[in-house]
């Protein structure tokens, strides 16, 4: 078997934000032998100056792979919206012949003693647990499955959007693969209205009464549900639901108290990682010691049965 | 009935006011080359979750605005900066406008006029301090240390000439501030 060995590209969100996803993915990494190589010259993946100045922004994206490459790695990324860029400008060097817009990128980069040849592949973790690692390697070390809880998969938008860069792994309109994975663990996935809604993260800085309407939407979709908690797997998506749910139980005069989970967490969750040690739960903003509590009295009942 | 009257308080729309070259300028944006497909269908504006919340963002009614040669008032507008690039209308739109594209293009056109929203400003700002959009702090590698994951670097101090190569304070029509 080829070994599995990429470049781990944080970005800026989980940088500052998400430990709580970062070392509950590199704990399982570690388990399943995925080995994460760190390249501390990655910058900002380009995306959100995009809207700014796209030339600037596809340069940026362009010298993180050039970075990758140099040492011969595809990219794994956490965040989807990281992930989303840096595809498209993967997909944008994918044609062998060097366009103009390729061209110009590379002189651009030349100067400060880059050169992007179009080699690298990105891949978000989760795809890469669904796509690479496969359902028998993951519930190999499923040792404590999470029977009898309810989760609401968040895909997100950037994982599986615009559909036509990501080579068809999963569907845009009805996915699988976080259904697959919460049910890997043990969980029953919940469905719930308008799944897919967006977080609205994206207009965050300059609409944040708009943007929180947003998440009290989904919010409210998962209530219906009575689901255990969200599971996520994108940092901004995690800062609208986790760290905004507060904004929106004072605007709306609401009580939600709803976990939110990275995937990576819930995972090591049913394969037994220690919740502060290795998945940094304190780090979740909607306290997650009731579920965590609920998890331990589910499981004590099912050794009274099975015992 | 009260929306009706609204409707009818707007102001007319004066074809002398209006820049019908505007859509070609938008096509010849990289993102905005579908513009001329659209056929008003407005699935762009059901499947939007922005929208639904808050109809001061209609796509529809924006590449509509574009095709009438509204220029200004597109350019302008809060309006072009609401879209939160789900890629929802990108997934279904009928005809290809790739409209989460589109919306870049217009905003890239905005900011070469000088209309730009300040937290969205202030982000290249903190990306030639940084080379991140977020600062990392000595209190995130402590804890790092303490989890035995690898230190960040602080800054990545090449992000600003990258920057620089690319002109992006020309295309915002400021010049950066050690020049």
């Amino acid at each position: 078997m080829t070994e599995l060995k990429f470049a781990l590209f944080i970005g800026c969100t989980v940088s500052v934000k998400g430990l709580n996803y970062e070392l509950p993915t590199r704990r399982i990494a570690d388990k399943l032998g995925i080995k994460l190589v760190d390249i501390p010259e990655f910058s900002c993946c380009g995306f959100p100056i995009d809207s700014i100045h796209h030339s600037s922004a596809v340069t940026l994206a362009a010298r993180n792979l050039a970075l990758a490459e140099a040492q011969g790695l595809n990219i794994i990324v956490l965040c989807s919206a990281c992930g989303g860029y840096l595809t498209d400008v993967e997909k944008l060097f994918s044609d062998n012949k060097k366009t103009e817009e390729q061209k110009l990128i590379n002189e651009k980069l030349k100067d400060l003693g880059y050169q992007y040849n179009g080699t690298v592949k990105v891949k978000h973790f989760a795809r890469v647990l669904y796509e690479d690692i496969g359902f028998d390697k993951l519930k190999k070390l499923v040792t404590k499955p999470l029977k009898g809880l309810k989760i609401a998969p968040h895909y997100g938008c950037h994982y599986i959007k615009p559909s036509k860069i990501y080579d068809g792994f999963d569907d845009p309109i009805f996915p699988q693969s976080l259904d697959k994975l919460i049910e890997i663990t043990g969980a029953t996935p919940v469905q719930y209205r308008d799944k897919l809604q967006c977080c609205g993260g994206g207009i965050l800085a300059v609409d944040e009464k708009t943007s929180v309407k947003m998440v009290k939407q989904k919010l409210d979709h998962i209530k219906e549900v009575n689901a255990d908690a969200m599971t996520l797997i994108c940092p901004f998506c995690s800062v609208m639901y986790d760290e905004f749910q507060s904004t929106v139980e004072s605007t709306f005069e609401k009580d939600y108290n709803i976990p939110i989970l990275y995937y990576p967490q819930l995972l090591g969750l049913a394969m037994g990682l220690d919740p502060k040690r290795d998945l940094a739960v304190k780090q979740n903003q909607v306290n997650v010691r009731p579920l965590l509590e609920k998890i331990e009295e589910i499981r004590g009942k099912n050794n009274v049965k099975t015992t | 009935m009260t929306k009706k009257k609204s409707f009818l308080k707007e102001k007319p729309i004066l074809m002398e006011d209006l820049d019908p070259s505007f859509k070609f300028e938008v096509a010849k944006e990289p993102g905005g080359e579908n513009i001329k497909r659209c056929f008003t269908c407005g699935t762009c504006t059901v499947v939007c979750p922005v929208f639904s919340v808050n109809d001061q963002y209609n796509p529809r009614k924006i590449i509509r605005m574009i095709s009438l040669g509204m220029r200004d008032e597109v350019l302008k507008s809060d309006f072009i900066w609401l879209c939160s690039g789900c890629y929802s209308c990108y997934e279904l739109c009928p005809r290809d406008v790739k409209i989460t594209s589109l919306m870049i293009a217009v905003r890239n056109i905005a900011v070469r006029e000088g209309y730009i929203p300040k937290p969205i400003s202030q982000s290249i700002d903190f990306l030639e301090k940084s080379g991140r959009l977020l600062e990392v702090s000595d209190f995130e590698n402590i804890v790092r240390l303490k989890k035995g994951i690898p230190e960040l670097n602080l800054t990545i101090p090449e992000i600003k000439k990258v920057l620089k190569k690319t002109g992006i304070r020309k295309a915002i029509g400021n010049s950066d501030t050690d020049d």
